[in-house]
């Protein structure tokens, strides 16, 4: 074990994964020689050589389209979007090529690719350095989409999705890559995409979120403890296909639901959730699911003032929390 | 039709004639699914009618058990060469379970056959290229020896895939091919409304080899190709090669064509590489006219038997539509 941060084992996990088989390679922009715009694969150039952390040209669909490629002749390819805003101009390679690979083919062939790509604002990041884009995909059968909130996750599922058979698109928090800290074993492990995981045990509301939304929750049942208010929190770990098993469970156990993102609020993962909890627990429900979500506006400002009016902070889930407790 | 002779590119008589029937057996069983089409048996079909001495000259420079393909929608000449079977071609155009290239669940002319070499293909245009940039990559980086082929229509050079694919190739001096059959036509819009230059000339800005040749020649197609072959095993990196050709059949079965003169089209089916590669035979005195006709009755046994088992063969049952979205173990 070893207290790291989230960006390093996120790191931890591709050198381990590439040292383990030499099938493993990452393509994308400024990944090689400069280790990455956050570092992420500081290091793994001067490890493994220029072709296994390829610096491309600066071309998404490209990126995104030479992986597939790799992927359908047996590489496991990990491609770096810079940034989760920039990953439209591939949308066309992930939502029509990898996603549909396997299941047009009849089975023939598969994608095995990794889409990594930083999310999530807070960091004086504007409109096009901020955004979450998971709902964008989170409607596309044949991907898998991966939004880790701890480096202990962070590791474990990344591993998973490079050793996945099926395309993965992996979102990291950017403002969690160096805030957030926590033990992480140095040996290997995997954690199932898939499968959401209880953070926090609790019988008087539940919340549900994932991401760096987990953490600012976490602090916030903290505080409402000393109220005396217990809060259940189930981290959704993979955002699509959802756990729906686990979602119907947290949900009936305390019959008061807050689902919490950082994405605008109307069409967002939350809304699918939502309607999995409408669909299966009306009779167990206490109160009306709430949600808090990001404003529905284009995206966040540059401004301080409006980047944390758009942001979810500690404080207004604390607000969200005690409101649907008193319910 | 050519100042080229097959003996000076190294073929061999038998070769040429394999060549001349592997593009017979295109233009029939194309002509076949037409009839099937407008019987009302089949849906849809996408032709390959203009476009199989290119198709076929290209794959021959090519060798299927080595090299990849990532080939579009009109290629049944290339796949055909790759190993895929009339039969399998007809199960496809009747969309049965049978089908190797997707089960029924593509429209015909998307192949795919993982067996043969043969990625799968979508209905985006130009998605492929960036693909095939990948197979390459793959071979440099697991020290293999093989090229990757790919191939779009000359209105498709105008997405940003082509573009962004090309680039990478040129940049990592990779062993791809890229081919446009250019057929003059993207649907409607003639080739002066869809590109400001020529096809060949975009080469230079990827910074790779860049050439135009005559795609009703499959002689003069067979030689750029083995050349961009023999350039890519060597190191030297990719290559565009533009075959220029005409399309003898509307878009598809769902296009009217009356955007094109009949007398644009007379033209060009005066010109029909498949005519024109015959009269090169009997020229060469690699045929005769007897020995051609008696190749074309067996291929009408072959496209006759095709069609048969493939109406006969079972469609997947309804609920396979449910099945591998995701991997479900190893079968």
């Amino acid at each position: 074990m070893a207290v790291l941060s989230f960006i390093e084992a996120i790191h931890l996990a591709m050198k381990e994964e590439m040292e383990r088989d030499e099938k493993v390679f990452i393509l994308g922009e400024d990944v090689g020689k400069k280790g990455g715009v956050f570092k992420a694969t500081q290091g793994l150039y001067e490890q493994f050589g220029e072709w296994r952390v390829l610096d491309t040209p600066l071309s998404e669909s490209a990126i995104a389209g030479v992986a597939i490629g790799a992927a359908m002749v047996g590489m496991r390819p990990i491609a770096e979007m810079q940034f989760a805003d920039f990953i439209l101009p591939a949308v066309n390679q992930i939502v029509s090529e990898a996603a549909k690979i396997r299941y047009r083919s009849n089975n023939d062939w598969n994608c095995p690719i990794v889409v990594r790509a930083p999310y999530g604002g807070g960091i004086h990041g504007a409109l096009y350095h901020s955004q979450s884009v998971e709902a964008l995909f989170a409607n596309t059968p044949g991907l898998k989409i991966v939004i880790p909130s701890t480096p202990y996750d962070a590791k474990g599922l990344l591993k998973a999705s490079i050793r996945d058979e099926d395309p993965v698109l992996f979102f990291e928090h950017k403002r969690a890559y160096r805030l957030i800290k926590g033990e992480v074993p140095l040996d290997d492990y995997v954690i199932p995409i898939g499968k959401a995981d209880v953070k926090r045990e609790g019988d008087d509301i539940t919340v549900i979120t994932y991401g760096l939304c987990v953490n600012y929750a976490l602090q916030a049942a903290e505080r409402l403890q000393d109220d005396g208010i217990s809060v259940h929190l189930l981290d959704l770990r993979t955002v699509y296909p959802l756990d729906k098993e686990a979602i119907i469970e947290a949900a009936t156990r305390t019959g008061k639901v807050l689902l919490v993102t950082e994405d605008n609020k109307e069409g967002s993962v939350m809304s699918e959730v939502a309607a999995i909890i409408a669909e299966h627990c009306l009779f167990d429900l206490d109160a009306p699911i709430m949600r808090l979500a990001g404003p529905d506006v284009p995206a966040m400002p540059y401004a301080p003032t409006m980047e944390r009016y758009f942001m979810i902070s500690p404080e207004k889930i604390e607000r969200a929390m005690r409101e649907l407790a008193a319910f | 039709m050519t100042d080229l002779h097959h003996a000076e590119l190294g073929l061999s008589d038998s070769d040429v004639l394999k060549m001349y029937e592997t593009m017979l057996l295109a233009r029939r069983l194309d002509e076949r699914m037409w009839l099937l089409n407008r019987a009302g048996k089949i849906p849809f079909v996408i032709s390959c009618q203009g476009h199989e001495a290119a198709q076929v000259g290209a794959a021959f420079a090519l060798n299927p058990t080595r090299d990849y393909i990532a080939p579009y929608y009109r290629d049944m000449g290339v796949v055909l060469h790759f190993g895929m079977t009339p039969r399998e071609l007809m199960l496809s155009a009747f969309a049965k379970a049978e089908d190797p290239n997707s089960g029924g669940r593509q429209m015909p002319g998307h192949f795919g056959y993982k067996k043969k070499r043969i990625l799968t293909g979508s209905s985006p245009v130009a998605t492929q290229v960036p693909h095939a940039v990948g197979v390459a990559l793959a071979g440099r980086l697991q020290n293999q020896h093989y090229v990757s082929f790919v191939t779009l229509g000359e209105g498709s050079t105008n997405q940003g895939d082509f573009h962004e694919g090309a680039n990478f190739a040129g940049v990592h001096k990779l062993p791809v091919i890229i081919m446009v059959e250019n057929n003059q036509y993207a649907i409607s819009v003639p080739i002066d409304k869809q590109l400001g230059g020529n096809v060949a000339d975009r080469a230079l800005g990827y910074g790779m080899h860049g050439e135009s040749v005559d795609g009703k020649n499959p002689l003069a197609v067979y030689k750029v190709m083995k050349e961009a072959v023999d350039r890519a095993l060597r190191g030297e990196g990719p290559s565009l090669i533009e075959a220029v050709t005409y399309r003898l059949t509307s878009h598809s079965s769902d296009d009217d064509d009356k955007y094109r003169s009949s007398e644009e089209v007379a033209q060009g089916k005066a010109n029909d590489p498949l005519l024109l590669f015959g009269k090169y035979l009997v020229d060469a005195n690699v045929a005769t006219k007897e020995t051609l006709e008696e190749m074309n009755g067996k291929v009408m046994e072959i496209v006759n038997d095709a069609t048969e088992y493939a109406e006969k063969a079972p469609y997947a049952p309804p609920e396979h539509a449910l099945k591998y979205v995701y991997w479900e173990g190893d079968e």
